[in-house]
């Protein structure tokens, strides 16, 4: 390497590091009002948490992260996981899953994330004055039938009604509770370099699923969405490999989101494997027409699970003899540098950044 | 994936590889990669990492998104907050800050601005809501121009009445042009545009070798295809030879599409001059809807302030848009200039310069090379 060449990449390691300083800093909200990306579980997801609610609600001394469920204190041994989450999807129904089915499976993976045993659901529903009684009908029937697959019961629910024009239709919101048994903790402050990296089956196909349903791609494709409770994959999992470290479903934003808040949480790199990443090719084509990339794309029935090394085999094995793991594979791996990052080593063998999601994923020109 | 997969081989890569790191010996070379698109795949499979240390790949002016000054989004942001007006646009369109922020910023203030996959979809739109103006923002090279022109020669012969174009279609050679008189040029040799070449051919770019003595290999978007251009303008170097070659010979015809040559001059005529992001005013470099078909030019529907508006003083996507600079080497890259707060286009589209490198390429060299294969 001649001198120039040297000192261009001695200046480009600073600028490197000075980015990601800047990077590390508290996330900042600009905007005056919301925008879509606000939702879209990416940066400005975050910074809207971050901004916006953890200061007006955290009390007390910060938890490390933010899980998907919260662990509370409870008598006895047991804790309690408690979790909410809306759903607003447009179109109602799509190939694979229905809101209904979301709503109850949704909020079923995220108690079984923290390792909880979910126990049972409240359902709340808005509804726009003028929906056809059918429509809520459908939704009402979808959910009890995600209940009864998944055998956790809605045991509470509220309705509101708005004038027309004030929601689309209708927006659930479910929240649950769950036992957490003793002795479980899965954190991402306890993943250590080293660790393996899984994924429970093929990624992007509820996202790619609702996309093409929403009839605004112009392409066809054969794509079901993967809804489904993960609680039952979840206990298997951890009865063969009862040392894993950190469970999370890739929901929006994608498996590219959760390897980059456990990178951040953990102060680790993630190294992703793209040959090893589980894409089924109608999938990986319909991500390529569009130029979005499938690790950005929403998962609803998929986790992804770190593990020591020496428990990987028996993970897989468990998650592959269950029905909802069948396609279970490891993606990749835990390392100490650098921190704070996801590095995919591409097919080719050249290396590149996962970094979060901006704003929504917006499909490319050409 | 067929067509793609076989693109991508990693074993076809590591003999191409090796073929490059013979070809190129001690030596420097600095090619410029015209397109966005080879911008976009480099950083996506990590090729800059690959190649021996001596082979430098510079970004080009072709990312449509990043050569859009701000005057023109705010003309777009004007026409979409009139009332009744629909205004739809490609989806990296819409993160493009102009003088009042960006159209995503004008959504979320209450203008109905939609994401299309085509022009045809806004067309289909103009027909569904016959009370409402339907404006298409058409950017773009000769890659996108000749869909507009086919979108609005059936308008046309539909007679739909409420929908119309913003035009800012640009053409490739002039940029190029632009780029190879930069008194600070520092080229060997480009990797050429390849969808704009599957419209205009070959011949357009006989220029760059006989009055610049520079080679110009029209490439592909897959990673095999940038590497095997790479070896061949790494070739013509060892060979003496100075010459527009053809790499991405399955979807580049010498002569281009006569059919899509044939729309486009039916419908568009070239402006005297259109100011591009960060390279100024270029002389006939860009398109506008010929005066039969005023009738579905947003220009002349809808009062624009058509007023020009200097990029921010501290963006520097002229000098990368040049390849004058990398993106690191901008002084607001990656603090000021961040792809959720933009400054300059090249940080917006996924095919900018500075969005590839930043997403994707901000790995240290050591790291990179230790953590890949």
């Amino acid at each position: 390497m001649s001198g120039s060449r040297a000192r261009d990449a001695t200046r480009e390691a600073e600028v490197l590091d000075r980015i990601e300083a800047f990077r590390r800093r508290a996330p900042r909200l600009r905007e005056d009002r919301v925008t879509r990306a606000h939702g879209a579980g990416g940066k400005s997801s975050a910074a809207l948490v971050e901004t916006v609610f953890l200061p007006a609600f955290r009390s007390g001394d910060p938890p490390a992260e933010l899980a998907d469920a919260a662990v509370l204190p409870a008598a006895g041994h047991e804790r309690l996981a408690f979790t909410t989450d809306a759903y607003v999807v447009r179109p109602l129904r799509f190939p694979g899953g229905s809101l209904g089915h979301l709503a109850v499976n949704g909020t079923i993976n995220d108690l079984a994330m923290v390792g909880a045993r979910p126990l049972g659901l409240s359902a709340a529903f808005v509804l726009e004055e003028g929906l056809p009684l059918d429509a809520l009908r459908d939704v009402v029937a979808d959910m009890a039938e995600a209940a009864a697959r998944a055998g956790v019961p809605i045991v509470a629910g509220d309705t509101k009604v708005v004038d027309a024009g004030a929601a689309d239709g209708l927006f659930v919101t479910t929240s649950g509770v769950g036992a957490l048994p003793a002795g479980r903790t899965l954190a991402a402050s306890q993943v250590v370099a080293g660790d393996v990296v899984l994924v429970s089956g093929p990624i992007a196909e509820h996202g790619v699923a609702v996309m093409v349903a929403r009839g605004d791609l112009a392409i066809e494709a054969d794509v079901r969405s993967d809804t489904a409770p993960l609680h039952g994959l979840v206990e298997a999992l951890l009865a063969a490999a009862p040392g894993t470290r950190w469970l999370r479903d890739a929901t929006r934003g994608g498996v590219g989101t959760v390897c980059n808040e456990l990178a951040r949480d953990a102060d680790l790199t993630v190294v992703l494997d793209e040959a090893r990443l589980p894409v089924r090719p109608v999938v990986a084509g319909a991500c390529e027409l569009l130029g979005i990339d499938p690790l950005y794309v929403a998962n609803e029935g998929r986790l992804v699970a770190v593990v020591p090394a020496g428990q990987a085999d028996d993970a897989l094995a468990a998650l592959r003899d269950h029905p909802l793991g069948r396609d279970a594979v490891a993606v990749g791996e835990i390392r100490s540098e650098p921190k704070g990052i996801v590095v995919l080593v591409t097919a080719l063998g050249g290396t590149r950044i996962v970094d979060m999601l901006v704003g929504d994923p917006l499909p490319r020109i050409c | 994936m067929r067509f793609v997969d076989e693109f991508r081989d990693p074993a076809a890569a590591r003999d191409v590889l090796a073929h490059i790191r013979d070809l190129a010996g001690d030596d420097r070379f600095t090619f410029m990669e015209v397109c966005g698109g080879h911008t976009h795949t480099i950083y996506r499979h990590g090729i800059e990492h690959l190649l021996p240390s001596g082979v430098e790949l510079v970004h080009g002016p072709g990312c449509p998104v990043c050569v859009i000054p701000m005057g023109r989004v705010d003309d777009a942001i004007a026409v979409a907050e009139h009332p009744g007006v629909v205004l739809t646009a490609f989806g990296d369109m819409m993160r493009v800050p102009g003088s009042r922020g960006s159209l995503l910023d004008a959504r979320s203030r209450g203008a109905d601005v939609r994401i299309v996959y085509s022009p045809l979809d806004a067309l289909r739109i103009a027909e569904e809501l016959p009370d409402r103006q339907v404006v298409f923002l058409a950017v773009g090279f000769e890659t996108t121009a000749p869909s507009t022109a086919v979108t609005l020669l059936r308008a046309r012969d539909l007679g739909v009445r409420n929908f119309s174009v913003l035009c800012n279609h640009v053409t490739i050679v002039p940029p190029i042009k632009a780029i190879l008189d930069a008194p600070d040029m520092r080229l060997d040799g480009f990797v050429g545009p390849g969808h704009v070449s599957t419209v205009v051919g070959q011949r357009p770019y006989r220029f760059v070798p006989e009055v610049y003595g520079k080679p110009l290999v029209t490439a592909g978007f897959e990673p095999l295809d940038i590497l095997q251009a790479v070896a061949m303008l790494l070739r013509q170097h060892r060979e003496g030879r100075c010459a527009v070659e053809n790499q991405y010979t399955r979807a580049v015809p010498e002569g281009g599409n006569p059919a899509a040559l044939d729309a486009m001059a039916q419908v568009f005529e070239l402006r005297p001059h259109f100011e591009w992001r960060g390279l100024g005013f270029i002389a006939q470099s860009a398109l506008k809807l010929r005066d039969e078909l005023a009738g579905h030019d947003a220009e002349a529907r809808f009062a624009v302030p058509g007023v020009r508006v200097a990029d921010p003083k501290a963006c520097q996507c002229g000098e990368v848009l040049k390849g004058v600079i990398r993106p690191w080497e901008c002084k607001v890259f990656g603090t000021a200039c961040t792809p959720e707060t933009p400054i300059g286009t090249c940080m917006v589209s996924s095919e900018g310069a500075c969005a590839a490198y930043y997403n994707f390429g901000r790995l240290h060299r050591d790291v990179a090379v230790t953590l890949g294969r």
